[in-house]
């Protein structure tokens, strides 16, 4: 399949598509854990990007606090306790900070996943169908979240069912 | 990596180590259990004993490490956490060497640690203990490198256990060979000098060039 897209600062790409159309994959090329046939995916200037894919890249036996401090050492992220707190209130999940992973659901698995978002100092977010498992309440702060990224010259890249229904949306349909 | 992130990175793993602690020290148990079985079997003759001694110590410890090593990448591939790995750590090689070196601290080292009482059920003297730990500290790490090549190669297949075992296997043979073949030298009181030289020349082969082989893998196992 021949695909050409260009992401700028400020703007949301959601691409659509039928269940099978290689949303994932193209997301996962993007990211570099997926060697396309041919082509290639670049992310210009700056290269720092953060993935939000189909599993939450959780340990279970870790607390959100502990999975959030190891994300941010991956990304060398400087992070005070408190801020890691601040993260996992911006997606009501303070109260469950030192509970273990694997003793939680999975729509709050994902919004400590999300959680992630709000440590991350990455211009550009590609999430793979970020609103699985999520309540309506989720979907809005999912919302808040993107736009406030775009706000401070964020990029989103996004596979989805459901429109994030976010400004400066762009929709792309994989056949 | 910087300073910072390096100790985050190894104190997760330790901590997770820790609470998934039936699969960390199932390779240790399974050390104990099979000397002891291998003791009770030969029976309370010393020469039976130091005669088997070495080879039944460095098979089981084989056995132990790739019982323990199948377990390294999945966990993190099961709940996604290796494609963070992947993604956020450049280059993969001290990544993967990190991840590497602390699973061996806590699977391989218990078995250096416990080393003294196998060699003691097996009647063997103090001075082919002191070269049985020297080797363990010496082959296990190759082991663990080679098994986490294995396991990288086959963490996206699910039950990849039979496959590694046949992956791994024939080049944990040189390992074996070198390490118990230093122990008889040691009982019939002869250098040890060469077995010692040839398994460290396989540890810095491995440590060079196994990261690299590994990082390879878990990309590959990505495409499954």
């Amino acid at each position: 399949m021949d695909f050409s897209l260009e992401l700028s600062s400020g703007e949301l790409v959601e691409i659509w598509g039928p269940n099978g159309s290689g949303k994932s994959t193209l997301l996962r090329c993007i990211a570099g854990l997926f060697e396309p046939d041919s082509g290639h995916a670049t992310i210009e200037r700056d290269s720092l990007f953060t993935y939000l894919g189909h599993k939450q890249g959780l340990s279970g036996v870790l607390t959100p606090i502990e999975n959030l401090r190891w994300f941010a050492g991956l990304e060398s992220i400087q992070n005070e306790q408190t801020s890691l707190r601040s993260a996992l209130e911006t997606v009501g999940m303070e109260t469950y900070s030192h509970r273990l992973c694997g003793e939680l659901s999975a729509g709050q698995l994902r919004r400590v996943a999300l959680a992630r978002l709000a440590v991350s100092k990455a211009k550009v977010w590609i999430l793979d169908e970020p609103l699985t498992s999520l309540d309506q309440e989720g979907v809005s702060m999912l919302s808040t979240l993107i736009e406030q990224h775009l706000r401070n010259e964020g990029a989103v890249i996004c596979a989805t069912h459901q429109s994030l229904a976010v400004s400066n949306t762009r929709i792309v349909n994989l056949p | 990596m910087t300073y910072s992130s390096i100790r985050i990175q190894v104190e997760r793993d330790i901590l997770i180590a820790i609470r998934g602690r039936s699969e960390t020290f199932n390779s240790l148990v399974f050390f104990m259990v099979v000397i002891l079985l291998f003791g009770l079997g030969i029976g309370p003759v010393g020469s039976r004993l130091s005669a088997v001694g070495p080879a039944a110590l460095w098979v089981v410890a084989l056995f132990a490490n790739m019982l323990s090593v199948e377990g390294i990448f999945r966990r993190d591939f099961d709940d996604g956490s290796l494609e963070l790995f992947l993604i956020h750590n450049n280059p993969l090689f001290f990544g993967v060497l990190l991840r590497v070196s602390v699973h061996w601290f806590v699977t391989a080292l218990p078995l250096v640690i416990v080393a003294p009482l196998a060699v003691v059920m097996f009647n063997l003297e103090t001075d082919v203990l002191v070269i049985f730990i020297a080797t363990l500290l010496l082959g296990t790490p190759v082991l663990t490198l080679i098994g986490a090549i294995g396991s990288a190669l086959t963490t996206g297949l699910g039950k990849g256990g039979m496959l590694l075992a046949l992956l791994v296997l024939p080049f944990y043979i040189p390992v074996l060979v070198f390490g118990s073949s230093a122990c008889y030298a040691a009982i019939d009181g002869e250098s040890v000098r060469a077995q010692l030289l040839w398994l460290s020349v396989l540890l810095v082969a491995s440590v060079t060039v196994g990261p690299f082989a590994i990082a390879a893998a878990l990309r590959i196992s990505q495409e499954y």
